[in-house]
């Protein structure tokens, strides 16, 4: 999605901080005395000048930026795919071959950044040049998208015909071996800048945007709404930045041993050792809970009503407080507030005969003004007829059981005998728990948390490509 | 009235001044710095033939499913890399997917205008329901339980549907540009929305008013999420920033930008504690904010084109970046 006001240039924007890198290297790649060695290739019965081999610029990469087999022919992928060099063989499998097939670069009048966006204008002038030359040569999408052209630009088609007959005639005074040259420099230009279809288009920048959208009247009706609207806002309640702002921080704080990301995990992240012993020991039903998990119960009501131990565990307790009536209520109306509709009414009569009719089996303790309310929305069943109901329920356990049991002796049991997982061994690499550390050697991050504060913030952010990829 | 409503409109930011008296950067001053972060691709997941537009964790923390314009919504167990299912679709032009809490269904929508819904348990995939009443492109839908599910459009509206029904319930109006993504809060009672006008707003979901309205960009907001404590959202826009806006305090607190970075945000994910902000970028890269110190503290690079969508997973173990190359990186 481009910006509005620079479409252009924003789309330039985007792309040439890469295609600025790519023409550097292969600028130094062209030089004669550093650069790939070229010699001439025979392509059928003409000689071609200035080709190279697929393997000579795999080396050449190699040898000059120290880099593997493996990036050196990545890196040589996308110069081919992005149309710097093109390969003469099979002009439109647009890959590199490490072998010894000839390749060319693209001459910089066709560079992506000295022309860019590819003009239909010039794809137009294109085409019909190929098909004056040889009636039929198009193939079957060329065809195509010469005859939507021909209806889209059909007022300047003299110009364009005009245009290709004139092209035609000044490369007919040129040699046979650099017409041929520019053919297929031409071909490979617009190969890369209009592919067939289906295949992926690299240079592709998304779909223009319309800078007007014309959905929206912006007329006096709009305008009252926008004033409503404002005053509510104005005369809403903010609360001070210093508050909010010690919130996150201290959130931050909190949640990070549950970060994996930033504090690694234990056993192991099963990403890198592909040991999936995290997931089980973490899974909805286990023996003996972790730690960390029995932890994060005391961070937030929530937290506990998430997790489904948690519930259980919580449940119990309030079976021995005989108030458990309230978290079975709580769940039914969480049940009713994301079931189907169509049985919301059945439900919601379900949970009165259950919790709030007089003289109902687990009868719940509801403020007299509530369940008015609430028995009052009875009559007409909806999604959120429980919401008052389910909410003081909610904040009941909030303040009063949950509290208790996080001092009671139940919870305290259990977050005893959590266990905290042994750290499987890795074999080579000593990978440690806090690898997050831009500490020199791996061996030395055996500290303990205070080292983030100390830690060296070395310059070299070593952006990791993807090489080091597996299925 | 055009000049009433901007009066009104400079009293709001007196308002927001008056409350805000600090900065994030002294409120975050005794913070340790966040460790240079390091992350090395662990898997690519390699099967799409063109670009990849979307992709969605499941909250079992091992599936995901993903969109491109192939034609294609796969879906993926991606520790073995394995393709579980491949749902074709019927219109190539996908935006955006979506995985269901419950695992049971996927979504899916785009230039068709429709928001298609699938069951995955069924023995062979179908089409559940195909909800037909936007009159602009799908740009994000996410779902709130197995029969509701939000969509934002480019016709400027975010609507709720009842999946039993296929009606829409709400429709959310009040942007006055293509809403082009959305996020649902922690506690599932409200949803932020950022749309084409620059703008960021938050809506009720119960009775589909628009809350709080937020601005700050200068362009386009492609990326938006909540902030794990709910309290905060954070967007990414095409003016190449990122912002966090507290919804307590109704105003920015602090952005991300970089003098260096001269493209737009397509995509965003935190991580679990919310210190990290993974943030997708049309220059091909993916950079590591920290949300507290406001510093670039690492990038992941690997992909060949523009990366497109970032997830992380409920248990946030690891990052997952799908990009215009086709291929998807998870990384750790």
């Amino acid at each position: 999605m481009t910006i509005n006001t620079l479409s252009q240039d924003g789309v330039q924007r985007q792309q040439m901080p890469c295609l600025t890198k790519m023409e550097r290297m292969i600028i130094s790649m062209q030089d004669p005395d550093m650069g790939i060695k070229l010699r001439n290739q025979r392509l059928l019965i003409t000689v071609i000048p200035h080709a190279m081999t697929g393997i000579d610029i795999v080396e050449w990469l190699i040898k000059k930026f120290s880099i593997s087999d493996e990036e050196a022919l990545h890196i040589g992928q996308l110069f081919v795919k992005y149309g710097y060099i093109y390969p003469l063989k099979e002009p439109r499998n647009l890959i590199l071959k490490a072998d010894d097939s000839p390749y060319r670069f693209q001459t910089p009048y066709y560079w992506m950044s000295t022309r860019w966006p590819a003009s239909e204008l010039d794809y137009a002038i294109y085409l019909a040049k190929k098909n004056i030359r040889k009636q039929g040569e198009l193939i079957e999408y060329e065809k195509e998208c010469y005859n939507a052209l021909h209806k889209r630009i059909n007022h300047t088609w003299d110009f364009v015909v005009m245009q290709a007959r004139e092209q035609l005639r000044a490369s007919k005074q040129r040699r046979k071996a650099d017409r041929i040259v520019l053919e297929c420099q031409e071909q490979a230009y617009w190969l890369v800048t209009r592919p067939p279809p289906g295949t992926l288009d690299n240079i592709d920048y998304g779909p223009e945007r319309r800078t007007m959208n014309t959905r929206v009247q912006l007329n006096a009706e709009f305008y009252k709404k926008e004033i409503e609207h404002n005053r509510i806002s104005l005369a809403r309640n903010r609360v001070k930045s210093s508050i909010c702002l010690e919130s996150y921080v201290k959130y931050c704080e909190q949640y990070q041993p549950h970060d994996p990301i930033m504090q690694g995990c234990l056993p192991s992240n099963p990403w890198i050792t592909d040991d999936i012993m995290f997931w089980n020991m973490n899974s909805e039903v286990v023996a003996v809970p972790t730690k960390l998990r029995v932890e994060c119960w005391s961070f937030s009501f929530m937290e506990l009503l998430n997790d489904p131990m948690g519930r259980k565990e919580f449940l119990t307790y309030l079976e021995k407080e005989f108030s458990a009536e309230n978290l079975c209520f709580w769940q039914a109306c969480e049940d009713v507030r994301h079931g189907e509709t169509s049985k919301i009414p059945e439900k919601v009569d379900e949970v009165y005969k259950q919790f709030l009719s007089p003289g109902a089996s687990r009868w719940v303790n509801i403020d007299s003004k509530t369940m008015e309310k609430t028995l009052e929305g009875l009559k007409h069943p909806h999604r959120f007829v429980l919401d008052d109901a389910q909410m003081h329920i909610y904040f009941l356990m909030k303040k009063d059981s949950y509290p208790r049991y996080l001092k009671s002796e139940l919870y305290k049991n259990l977050l005893a005998r959590a266990i905290v997982p042994q750290e499987t061994k890795k074999s080579v690499f000593p990978f440690m728990r806090r690898q997050r550390h831009s500490s020199p050697s791996p061996a030395l991050a055996t500290q303990t948390g205070e080292d983030d504060g100390k830690a060296k913030n070395s310059n070299s952010v070593k952006s990791n490509s993807g090489t080091a990829s597996r299925l | 009235m055009k000049k009433e409503a901007e009066a009104l409109k400079t009293q709001i930011e007196a308002a927001r001044k008056a409350a805000c008296d600090t900065d994030m950067a002294s409120a975050a001053s005794g913070v340790a710095p966040a460790p240079r972060v390091q992350l090395k691709t662990r898997r690519t997941l390699k099967g799409h033939l063109a670009k990849i537009y979307a992709m969605h964790w499941s909250t079992d923390n091992k599936l995901m499913v993903s969109a491109s314009q192939d034609g294609k919504l796969l879906i993926w167990d991606s520790h073995s890399g394995n393709k579980v299912n491949a749902v074709p679709l019927k219109s190539s032009w996908v935006m955006t997917c979506a995985y269901a809490p419950s695992g049971n269904l996927v979504a899916s929508g785009g230039l068709d205008n429709m928001c298609t819904v699938y069951n995955l348990k069924t023995p062979v995939i179908k089409t559940v329901k195909e909800l037909d009443a936007h009159t602009g492109y799908l740009s994000c839908a996410r779902f709130l339980s197995d029969t509701e599910i939000l969509t934002s459009s480019g016709d400027t509206t975010c609507a709720l549907w009842d999946l039993e029904t296929g009606k829409q319930k709400t429709v959310f109006l009040n942007h006055v540009g293509d809403c082009m993504c959305l996020a649902l809060s922690p506690d599932m009672n409200s949803f932020v929305s950022g749309a084409c006008d620059s703008l960021a707003k938050l809506w009720d979901i119960r009775d589909g008013q628009c809350k709080q309205t937020f601005q700050g960009h200068t362009s386009d907001i492609n990326a938006i999420s909540f902030y794990p404590s709910g309290n905060a959202i954070i967007t990414g826009s095409d003016d190449c920033t990122c912002k966090m806006y507290d919804l307590r305090a109704d105003q920015e607190v602090i952005g991300y930008q970089d003098a260096a970075l001269n493209s737009g945000v397509t995509s965003l994910a935190l991580s679990v504690s919310g210190r990290l902000v993974f943030a997708g970028y049309d220059d091909f890269n993916c950079n590591i904010w920290d949300s507290l110190k406001g510093e670039k503290v690492g990038v992941l690079s690997g992909h060949d084109n523009r990366v497109s969508c970032t997830g992380v997973p409920v248990d946030g173990m690891c990052v997952c970046t799908g990009s215009w190359d086709s291929f998807l990186k998870i990384w750790n």
